[in-house]
Formats: C-alpha cells, structure tokens, sequence
C-alpha cells in the first residue's frame, strides 16, 4: 500500500511542476500504480534504503535515485539498482 | 527484490483483488534546476512524527491519508513510528530511521554540495492507506502546494 501511496503522492507533486524520484521494494505494484519516477532496489520490505547503519550503501542509493531525475522521460520512469 | 508472494497469506489474499489506482496520464516535470542548485524536500510513507504530533492513527478504516511536517534539522533517531503494519518486518527502520527517512543523507549532500539546499520541512505520511480517495483529493494536493510553496524544485519519496 506504500507504494501505492508513494506513486499517488509523486502525481500529486508532477502536477505542480515539481519532478519527484522514488524508491521501490515492489516494482509489480510501481507498474501498475505507474509512479513518474522509481528505482527498484533489491530489498525485502521496510528496508528501502537497503541497511540500516549502513550510510555508505544508503547514499549510493540515493544518488541512484536522483539520477533518474536525469533521463529525459516520458514516464514512467523505472530502473533497477544494482549493489554490485 | 521483495514480491508480493514474501506477504503473509492475509496480505497476499488482500493485494491479489485489490484494484490499484494508476496515474492516467502520468504527470512528468523536468526538473528546472540541476540537483547540485535544486532545492530538495524528502517525504516518507513511513509513519514518523514528532514527539509532539499526535501520531497516525494506525487503526482508522481505509488507512489515515494525513500527514505531518517535520523540520530538516529535526533528530531523526527521536521521531516516533505509528506504521505498525505486520506487511514487512519494522526491526531495521527502528534501528535506523535513515532506511526510510533518510534525512540524514539528505543533510550529508546538502553539505557536500550534491544536493542545492535541503527544504526546511520533509513530509511524513501513513502506510497501509488502502482507501486513497481523499488522499488524492485533499492531502496530496495540500501536502504538494506546500512544498510549492516552500520553493522546492524536487521531491524524493520513499515507501516502507
């Protein structure tokens, strides 16, 4: 339901004008919910970020996720992270 | 990757019927400033809130659709977790609120200089909203005119 939520939040933002990128655990759900922007990373739920404590990994993460806000679109936008 | 399958049998029977709500068409702003110059504001699904917020209330029929404000200089390791869904397991969220509200990245590249400035308020909304109407009507507008009004040029968003 996150997700859902998530995806509904970004449109309500896009609409704005303000461009959003997200995180995704259930890219099944991103898909259908069709979230503007998402990185898909691989990570059981409540672990977005990837670890806790672990700053390091949890920037790289984000970094991932701002770079989308690069591609030039149309959505939406899905891309998966890689740890490696 | 996490899948629908991982959920428990009375997740799994609730998300197999459960008709999601699909952007139609999908809005897509380009972002008007580069990320290093972009002011940037963080919002969650993760159910934070202030000690002194009333927190969500995780029992309300069809999920709670409000939100609340919380300063970028707050403390995260302070903010409370009304998400008390049994979906996923919560013990690394509890241990580190960065996993899901990852302001103290954001604060961490605003200072290196990644990031343009940081909002002064992230936004923190409920999970387990199964019932998104008056999300999309009333809250998500409301919450998005308010970053509109904080200037903010990027939005990142995070599910739990």
């Amino acid at each position: 339901m996150c997700h859902q939520t998530v995806g509904l939040i970004a449109g309500a933002l896009e609409r704005c004008g303000i461009a959003t990128t997200s995180v995704t655990m259930l890219k099944e759900v991103t898909v259908k919910v069709r979230t503007p922007r998402a990185l898909a990373v691989p990570y059981a739920l409540g672990y977005p970020l990837g670890k806790p404590g672990d700053p390091a990994l949890q920037t790289r993460i984000l970094r991932a996720a701002f770079a989308l806000l690069d591609v030039p679109g149309p959505g939406p936008v899905l891309a998966d992270f890689s740890a490696a | 990757m996490a899948s629908l399958s991982d959920l428990s049998l009375k997740n799994r029977i609730f998300m197999a019927t459960y008709r999601y709500r699909a952007l139609d068409p999908v809005p897509f702003a380009r972002p008007r400033f580069p990320l290093r110059e972009a002011r940037v504001a963080l919002v969650t699904t993760g159910g934070v809130h202030l000690p002194s917020q009333i927190p969500f209330d995780d029992e309300m029929k069809g999920g709670d659709v409000s939100f609340r404000e919380i300063p970028k200089d707050t403390d995260v390791a302070t903010l409370g977790i009304a998400h008390k869904s049994d979906a996923f397991d919560q013990a690394g969220f509890r241990a580190d609120r960065n996993l899901g509200f990852p302001l103290d990245r954001l604060r961490e590249m605003e200072a290196s200089g990644a990031v343009g400035r940081l909002a002064p308020r992230a936004l923190s909304f409920m999970g387990s909203i199964s019932a998104p109407g008056r999300l999309v009507k009333e809250t998500a507008p409301e919450a998005a005119a308010l970053l509109e009004a904080d200037g903010v040029d990027v939005v990142l968003l995070v599910p739990l």
